[in-house]
C-alpha cells in the first residue's frame, strides 16, 4: 500500500503550480500561526496549567488569555462559557451527548436537519441506541432549513436542537436567529446547539445576538492547526462530560491542555478577525472569480447551495454532469489542484453525499460534485490556474464517460 | 459514510491516465452495460465478434472512479483475440490481479466489469439463438452482483423520489 502511495506521489513530480482548495477536509497553516505556536512547545508555558510552578502558571496565564480572546470573538459573557476540545468532532459529540445525558429525564427527542455534518448525524444515531429519537428537518433546493417544519417538530419532549449555522458542504447560511426564536417559543427548555465551524471567522457570528445555548467552533476551518476546537456553553446550561480523567482548566474535557494548539487557534482567530471585512470581501472576490470562470468555460455545471448573500464567502460547491467526481479529483490532483468530491466512490458505501441528496439533487449531480473553498491567502493567479485546468480535466473524464449512463 | 484512503497502484493510475480501447465502437456486434449512474458506477462494453466466436475488437466507456476505468480498460485488453468460451472464464479476481490489485472497497469495480463482459457474451448467443453447452444457465457471481448493485440503485432512486 505504501509503495503505491509513493508511486502516486511520484506521478505528481514536476508540478509548476499547486493550489489547495480542500479546506473542508484539512487546512494549510499559515506561517504566522506556526510561528506563534512554536515557543509554547519548549520555550515558555510548556507546563501543566494546574500545577504550582512557573511553567504551569505561564500555561495557565496563556490559556486564560486565549480563552478571553475567544470569548470576545464569539460574543460570550464570561470565560467560563468557553471549553477547548480536541476539534469540532469532539465539540459536537460533547454538545449532543453531554446535553442528552444531562436532559435524559426531561425528554428523549433530538431535532437536527438533513444536512448536518457526519459528526452530528452519527452521534444522534448512537444516541438512538440509548432511547433517544431523532427528527430530521428537511431543507429546500438551496439547503435552507424548513422553519415551519422545525416549529412543528418541537414538542415538550424535545431536549435538544442542533443545526449548523453554515452548511459545511454547500455553504448555505442558515437563519439561526429565527430558528432559535421558533424553538424557544415552542419549548423554552429545549437546548439549542449550532455547529458554527463554517461560520466563525467567515460571517458575522455572535452567540449572544443569535441566542444559541451551545456553539461549536473549529481551528482548522479558520486556518489554525488541526486537533483543537471549542464548545461555547451558555452560562446556566448543564452539559455533562462524556469523557472522564484529570480535570484541569477545561471543565468539560479532561486531560492535559494542549497549550500550543490553543495558542495557534487563537492566533488564527486574530488573523481572521483583524481586517475581517477585507478578508471576507477578498474571499468572496476570489470565490466569485472561480465560479464565474468555471461557469463560463464548462457546460452542464450546477451550483450547489445558495447564490448571493446567503452563501458563506469561501464556499464553491459545483456539480459537473456526466463526470464522476472521484475520477475528477485524481485528474485535478495530477495538475496540482486539490479538491474533494461528494461522490460515492470516495466513500465506503455506494451512496453519495447526504447533503446533496437532501437538496433533491439527482445522483448524477451528487456523484459529479466538487467541493472547493478559498482562503484569503489564495491569489488571483491561483484561481486563474484552477480555471485553466478544470475545463480540460472535466473534458477528459467526460470523454471516458462517453454515452454511458444516457437513458 | 466513512472514507478510506485509496492508494491506487501504478497500473491503475496508468490505465486511468491513458486508458486503452476507450470509446464507442460503431460496428460493434454486441453492446453490454452494467451498473447504474445512481451508484456512480457504470460500464459499457462494445465487442466486435467474428463468425468463429472470437473477440476481434473490444472497447469501453465508463462513468466511474479510477478503479472502474482501469478495470474496464484492462478487460478489453485481456479479451482481445480471445474465444468467447475463454473470455467467459475470466473472473473478477483475475481482473483485479491484472490491474495490480485493488483496494478492497473497489473490488466491486472489477466485479462490475466482468459482469458486463458476461452479459455481453450471453447477449451475443441469445441474439444468435444459440446456447453453447459451456454457457451455464444460472447467472455467474459477477452477473448477480451487477444485478444487486442495479437493484440498490433503483431502491435509492425510488426512495429519493418518494422523499421529494
Amino acid at each position: 500500500m505504501i509503495e503505491n502511495v509513493k508511486e502516486l506521489l511520484k506521478a505528481h513530480e514536476g508540478l509548476k503550480h499547486e493550489v489547495y482548495l480542500d479546506l473542508e477536509n484539512s487546512s494549510v497553516v499559515p506561517k504566522e500561526v506556526i510561528d506563534a505556536m512554536m515557543p509554547y512547545y519548549n520555550q515558555r508555558a510548556y507546563g501543566n496549567p494546574t500545577l504550582t510552578h512557573k511553567p504551569g502558571w505561564e500555561a495557565f496565564e496563556t490559556i486564560m488569555e486565549s480563552t478571553q480572546k475567544t470569548a470576545t470573538f464569539l460574543g460570550c459573557k464570561s470565560l467560563e462559557e468557553i471549553n477547548f476540545t480536541p476539534g469540532e468532532t469532539e465539540a459536537n459529540n460533547l454538545a449532543l451527548m453531554g446535553t442528552a445525558f444531562s436532559m435524559k429525564d426531561k425528554g428523549k427527542k433530538i431535532v437536527i436537519s438533513e444536512v448536518e455534518p457526519i459528526n452530528v448525524l452519527h452521534v444522534t444515531e448512537l444516541l438512538q441506541k440509548y432511547g433517544f429519537k431523532t427528527a430530521k428537518i428537511p431543507v429546500d433546493k438551496e439547503g435552507f432549513i424548513n422553519l415551519e417544519k422545525l416549529g412543528e417538530a418541537i414538542d415538550k419532549e424535545t431536549v435538544l436542537v442542533s443545526l449548523s449555522a453554515v452548511n459545511h458542504e454547500i455553504g448555505t447560511v442558515q437563519p439561526i436567529k429565527e430558528a432559535v426564536e421558533i424553538v424557544k417559543d415552542k419549548n423554552a427548555g429545549t437546548i439549542f446547539h449550532t455547529d458554527a465551524s463554517d461560520a466563525y471567522g467567515k460571517i458575522s457570528f455572535n452567540v449572544k445576538n443569535l441566542g444559541v445555548d451551545l456553539a461549536t467552533i473549529s481551528s482548522y476551518k479558520i486556518l489554525g492547526p488541526r486537533g483543537i476546537g471549542a464548545l461555547y456553553v451558555r452560562e446556566g446550561i448543564n452539559v455533562e462530560r462524556i469523557l472522564e480523567g484529570q480535570i484541569g482548566t477545561q471543565k468539560l474535557w479532561p486531560g492535559i491542555e494542549n497549550t500550543p494548539l490553543i495558542v495557534g487557534f487563537v492566533k488564527a482567530s486574530e488573523l481572521a478577525f483583524q481586517n475581517f471585512e477585507n478578508n471576507v470581501s477578498r474571499m468572496q472576490r476570489l470565490r466569485d472569480r472561480l465560479l464565474d470562470g468555471i461557469f463560463e468555460r464548462v457546460s452542464d455545471v450546477r451550483l450547489n447551495g445558495s447564490k448571493g448573500g446567503k452563501r458563506v464567502p469561501d464556499n464553491a460547491s459545483v456539480s459537473f454532469l456526466k463526470c464522476e467526481g472521484e475520477a475528477l479529483t485524481i485528474e485535478l490532483s495530477l495538475t496540482g489542484v486539490y479538491v474533494s468530491s461528494g461522490s460515492a466512490c470516495t466513500r465506503r458505501i455506494l451512496q453519495p453525499s447526504h447533503v446533496l441528496v437532501a437538496l433533491g439533487r439527482n445522483f448524477e449531480e451528487a456523484h459529479g460534485s466538487i467541493l472547493m473553498k478559498v482562503t484569503r491567502y489564495h491569489t488571483e493567479e491561483d484561481i486563474d490556474y484552477v480555471i485553466d485546468v478544470i475545463p480540460s480535466a472535466v473534458e477528459r473524464i467526460r470523454g471516458i464517460t462517453g454515452s454511458t449512463g444516457v437513458e | 459514510m466513512s472514507r478510506m484512503p485509496l492508494p491506487y497502484n501504478p497500473k491503475v493510475l496508468e490505465l486511468f491516465r491513458n486508458p486503452k480501447n476507450l470509446g464507442k465502437m460503431e460496428d460493434a456486434t454486441i453492446v453490454a452495460v452494467a451498473g447504474n449512474p445512481a451508484c456512480g458506477d457504470m460500464i459499457t462494453f462494445y465487442l466486435k465478434i467474428s463468425d468463429q466466436d472470437i473477440i476481434e475488437k473490444a472497447s469501453f466507456e465508463s462513468y466511474g472512479c479510477a478503479a472502474n476505468i482501469a478495470t474496464a480498460s484492462i478487460v478489453t485488453e485481456m479479451i482481445k483475440g480471445m474465444k468467447l468460451e475463454d473470455a467467459w472464464n475470466i473472473t473478477w479476481k483475475s481482473v483485479a490481479e491484472a490491474v495490480g490489485g485493488l483496494p478492497s472497497i473497489k473490488f466491486h469495480c472489477g466485479i462490475l466489469a466482468v459482469g458486463a463482459l458476461k452479459r455481453a457474451i450471453r447477449a451475443y448467443y441469445r441474439n444468435k439463438g444459440l446456447f453453447p453447452n459451456w454457457l451455464p444457465g444460472e447467472l455467474s457471481f459477477e452477473e448477480k452482483q451487477a444485478l444487486e448493485e442495479e437493484e440498490l440503485a433503483r431502491i435509492l432512486s425510488k426512495r429519493m423520489r418518494t422523499e421529494e
